[in-house]
């Protein structure tokens, strides 16, 4: 049986094709390589993309970036599939601490969260500065038809803070039993433009409320200022001894650079029009401690004394 | 200037990247799923697991139908078990695929393989009979006659390659979870397309929408004329 010069044309290319991916598989397994599980509410805000090249240049290391939702973030790196995660929502936090998975958490910066709505405000919450009360507000409009919420509804940081709202009214609202209540289960930034189309409310980080907020032109800021929308992010590193394989030094690194007065400096210049979408927390331990992180100063020195 | 100039450059840069990236996994999935497709949809095509016993004959419908099912094979679904495969402390964890490209030609491949088997398998069925038959009767050995039905089912086989790198290049969902859509690593058109509209850049979102129908409708029309070339001769 005589083969075809296109057949074994094919072949070659075939081949050639194969040995070219594992040549460069090989190649880029040379670089060290840090996983790091985010969230997308700072993923959306281009902090990353700008502060990791700084990290990589300096460190000869490549960082990938894999952005989800906390919950997800914290699974991720449960399973070792990280090497570090970035993250927040306190209590997802603590107990991915307490199943040992996870070490050294620690605060890096924060911002808060604000309600956002429309610029009509059907509900009447422009200027509280008691978010629970403008939840209730809310949810009693929306019951007379007047007002809806968008949640995330995907066990992200601020999905998990926003519930939080909700059981301290005694709710637990869902799409199923509440018709004013949507869950989109989205990312921030999409759950901010559905919320500008449907003309609804929800809750948001100010950063990715800053950088979308050119494309939500029906939508205002309408509750700001509470102290218990404060928005903590912390940093917690994949424990090497349940996975050895992983970049537990190159977490390590990226880790220190963070929370180092370097780091923490870039991170307070990342502004979006003259505004700062994080702010410095890693070494302020009066505020960090207020903030949920009661260990910050013993784990600060931790750091400080590790080898880069 | 600079600054403008600088971000002018990486951000071209940064399409090819995705672009390139696209058309590698989704490339070397398809053409691996070809070798592996093409035979075993040529034996079922042929019957070669038909003999005269029943039980040979039910393994043979069995055979077609799973591949015929597996021709619909969510993308979500191979994504989400690949990542439970090549997950940390999943069964092949120890070879630390997970986010990487393979991973994505991994999921991208145990999709083309039942198109490509699926495909190929009908065309060769549906000349099967007819061909090998005037074959024989002109002379021609068992062995020349299944060449000859090879040859004229030529056309369908290319077809089930378009096929499947139709499927596979304007897949999203596998992709995504296997591969994590790592900047720079594993971010191709389609997912680049998902991040670029949920952040609301909707140009960068069309314009990779175009690069990413240009392409296919590259590939669409090579194929198109080598099968015209090949019903010619």
């Amino acid at each position: 049986m005589e083969f075809p010069k296109t057949t074994i044309a094919a072949v070659i290319i075939g081949i050639a094709i194969i040995g070219g991916i594992a040549y460069e598989h090989y190649l880029s397994s040379q670089k060290p390589i840090i996983v790091l599980a985010t969230t997308t509410s700072v993923y959306d805000s281009g902090m990353l993309d700008y502060l990791i090249p700084k990290f990589e240049n300096k460190h000869h290391a490549e960082v990938h970036v894999i952005s989800v939702g906390t919950g997800q973030a914290i699974e991720i790196g449960r399973r070792g599939d990280a090497d570090i995660v970035l993250v927040h929502s306190k209590n997802l936090e603590l107990s991915f601490v307490n199943s040992t998975y996870g070490i050294h958490r620690i605060g890096v910066f924060y911002n808060d969260f604000i309600i956002v709505g429309p610029a009509s405000d059907p509900a009447g919450i422009k200027n509280l500065t008691n978010s629970t009360e403008a939840f209730r507000r809310i949810c009693e409009r929306g019951f007379r038809g007047d007002a809806t919420f968008v949640s995330r509804a995907d066990k992200s940081g601020t999905n998990m803070f926003e519930l939080k709202i909700w059981s301290m009214l005694g709710i637990t609202p869902s799409n199923k039993t509440y018709a004013w209540y949507i869950e989109a289960g989205t990312g921030m930034g999409s759950v901010l433009r559905i919320s500008n189309e449907k003309g609804s409310y929800t809750l948001t980080d100010r950063s990715t409320w800053l950088s979308f907020k050119r494309q939500l032109k029906d939508m205002d800021i309408l509750v700001q200022d509470d102290k218990i929308l404060t928005n903590p992010y912390a940093i917690i590193l994949v424990n090497p001894e349940k996975y050895p394989n992983r970049n537990y030094k190159g977490a390590l690194a990226l880790a220190k650079f963070m929370i180092s007065n370097e780091g923490q400096e870039l991170i307070a210049n990342y502004k979006k029009n003259g505004e700062m979408l994080f702010k410095p927390l890693a070494r302020k331990i009066e505020l960090a401690r207020e903030l949920g992180f009661p260990d910050q100063s013993n784990e600060l020195a931790w750091y400080d004394k590790q080898k880069p | 200037m600079m600054c403008e100039k600088m971000f002018e450059n990486t951000f071209l840069e940064e399409i090819l990247n995705i672009t390139l990236l696209s058309l590698k996994v989704s490339g070397t999935a398809v053409l691996i799923g070809a070798i592996i497709g093409i035979p075993i949809g040529t034996a079922l095509g042929f019957g070669w697991f038909k003999g005269k016993m029943m039980l040979t004959r039910i393994i043979d419908l069995t055979l077609k139908s799973i591949v015929n099912t597996f021709m619909g094979l969510p993308p979500v679904v191979v994504g989400l078990v690949v990542y439970l495969l090549l997950t940390t402390s999943g069964p092949l964890g120890p070879l630390g695929l997970l986010y990487t490209p393979t991973a994505m030609i991994i999921t991208q491949l145990i999709m083309a393989v039942p198109i490509v088997t699926g495909v190929t398998m009908s065309a060769i069925g549906s000349v099967e009979k007819t061909v090998r038959e005037r074959a024989l009767s002109l002379g021609a050995t068992d062995r020349q006659a299944a060449w000859t039905v090879l040859r004229e089912a030529r056309t369908g086989i290319l077809t089930a390659v378009i096929v499947a790198f139709g499927a596979a290049i304007s897949e999203v969902g596998g992709i995504m979870i296997a591969g994590g859509n790592i900047r720079w690593v594993t971010r191709t058109l389609t997912t680049a397309i998902v991040v670029e509209t949920n952040l609301g850049n909707f140009d960068l979102a069309i314009t990779l929408g175009i690069i990413l129908l240009s392409i296919a409708f590259i590939i669409n029309l090579a194929l198109t004329i080598i099968q015209f070339r090949g019903q010619k001769r």
